[in-house]
């Protein structure tokens, strides 16, 4: 039994369709969610959202955040920022990483909000450069 | 009466003026097509996020320490209004609509004795409320010479009004934008941003069954936002929508008018002329008579 899955970006619906199981980067450590899982909310951190089919992977998303829910059929992923895992680049990666790194000094340690931004953006670039092969490095 | 000449004018400036504006009426029918796919593509995600903000806010309600963003604050004094206009006019009463209605609004919430600040969206709205309402407008912003709005515009409105909130500045937050509710009608639409109005849940459940990470609250904290930025989104690619349909009616009933002004016009030429002509023939005649 499939389940249903959803990935959305506020700008369109990026992709809908039957899959055998999804591999989420939630905030609170990744989670694979199989047909039947129990109803979820989630948010979610910079990271690889994989989706399986017979017993492989078919398909990487890179998503800078955003949210997931997760009912016994179906898997709604709401991304804030998503691209293919093979159309990364590493260059805009990299500086990406450099301007949250600046950014996270910069921030004010007492301003709650802003520094959870900060650190959000710091996790979501650290892991778009993680998600990167080595093989997509080198062709550089 | 007029004579030959200023009537030959006439008749080439207003068939001039009308091929403009039937060019103007075939350029916004496209344009529209495109708004109308832009603001479709986005509603997937406006549905599951109010979807999932209802199932967490049913919840919330009860609870003393919920999201001010979500419940609103116990005592409003200060209310922001939200203007969402195009940037651009030559589309019959798109702009001024919400003007009226906004002009409206403010008159009646003071008259309540709450204080009214404004924030425009689009170019033609703060230029007409500017005017009269100046002193109100604390935030503006416009997408003059942009193609497409992009999600990160209302991003950044969104950031910058729970700013204002978050400061104190208001209390409370509503927006205004022209539903699209077919090309021949756009409503006048009131929307409430804070409090977030989360549509109440189709299924009977007023308690959510879902298991929440991180938590409740957390969620909430970085849902909120989100959520006010994808309604400001939505609200301002319905706006755009709207405004191509409106400039397309608008457009098409100048080409229209013109066209029943150019045939008047001609009725005129052509009566002038002949008049002319019978006139000179007398003239001929009478003056062959008297020989």
């Amino acid at each position: 039994m499939p389940i249903a899955l959803e990935i959305i970006s506020p700008e369109k619906l990026l992709l809908a369709r039957e899959v055998d199981m999804v591999v989420l980067p939630g905030t609170e450590g990744d989670l694979g969610v199989l047909p039947g899982h129990a109803k979820l909310v989630t948010s979610l951190r910079g990271g690889l959202v994989d989706i399986y089919e017979n017993n492989q992977v078919t398909d990487r998303f890179f998503v800078s955040g955003g949210f997931a829910e997760i009912t016994e059929s179906r898997c709604a992923v709401l991304a804030d920022d998503i691209t293919r895992q093979a159309e990364l680049d590493p260059a805009l990666a990299a500086s990406l990483l450099d301007e949250a790194k600046v950014a996270y000094a910069a921030v004010d340690v007492a301003d709650h909000a802003a520094y959870l931004a900060a650190s959000d953006r710091l996790i979501a670039a650290q892991a778009m450069v993680d998600s990167i092969t080595p093989a997509q490095a080198d062709r550089l | 009466m007029p004579s030959l000449k200023t009537l030959r004018n006439r008749i080439n400036s207003v068939k001039s003026t009308q091929k403009i504006t039937s060019a103007m009426k075939m350029v916004a029918a496209a344009k529209l097509r495109r708004a109308q796919a832009q603001a479709e593509a986005s509603r997937p995600y406006a549905f599951r996020m109010g979807e999932m903000l209802a199932a967490l806010a049913a919840s919330e309600r009860v609870n003393p320490n919920a999201n001010p963003l979500l419940v609103g604050r116990a005592q409003v004094r200060t209310h922001l209004l939200v203007a969402v206009t195009a940037d651009r006019g030559l589309a019959g009463a798109f702009n001024s609509n919400i003007a009226k209605y906004v002009r409206q609004q403010v008159k009646a919430l003071e008259a309540q004795g709450k204080q009214v600040k404004l924030f425009t969206l689009g170019r033609k709205g703060n230029d007409a409320l500017r005017r009269d309402m100046g002193g109100k407008i604390v935030g503006t912003k416009n997408f003059v010479g942009r193609k497409s709005i992009a999600f990160t515009d209302a991003e950044e409105v969104a950031q910058e009004i729970v700013r204002g909130f978050q400061d104190g500045e208001y209390d409370q937050v509503t927006l205004v934008y022209n539903h699209f509710h077919s090309v021949m009608t756009q409503r006048v639409t009131e929307q409430g941003l804070i409090p977030a109005s989360a549509s109440p849940v189709n299924d009977n459940e007023t308690e959510h069954n879902y298991e929440v990470e991180p938590d409740d609250g957390t969620l909430l904290d970085r849902l909120l936002p989100r959520n006010l930025a994808v309604q400001i989104y939505a609200a301002l690619l319905e706006n755009n929508a709207g405004f191509y349909a409106s400039q397309m009616t608008a457009m098409d009933s100048a080409t229209r008018n013109a066209g029943e002004m150019i045939k008047k016009l001609t009725l005129n030429y052509n009566r002038a002329r002949q008049a002319n002509i019978t006139k000179e023939l007398i003239e001929i005649i009478s003056g062959a008579e008297a020989v």
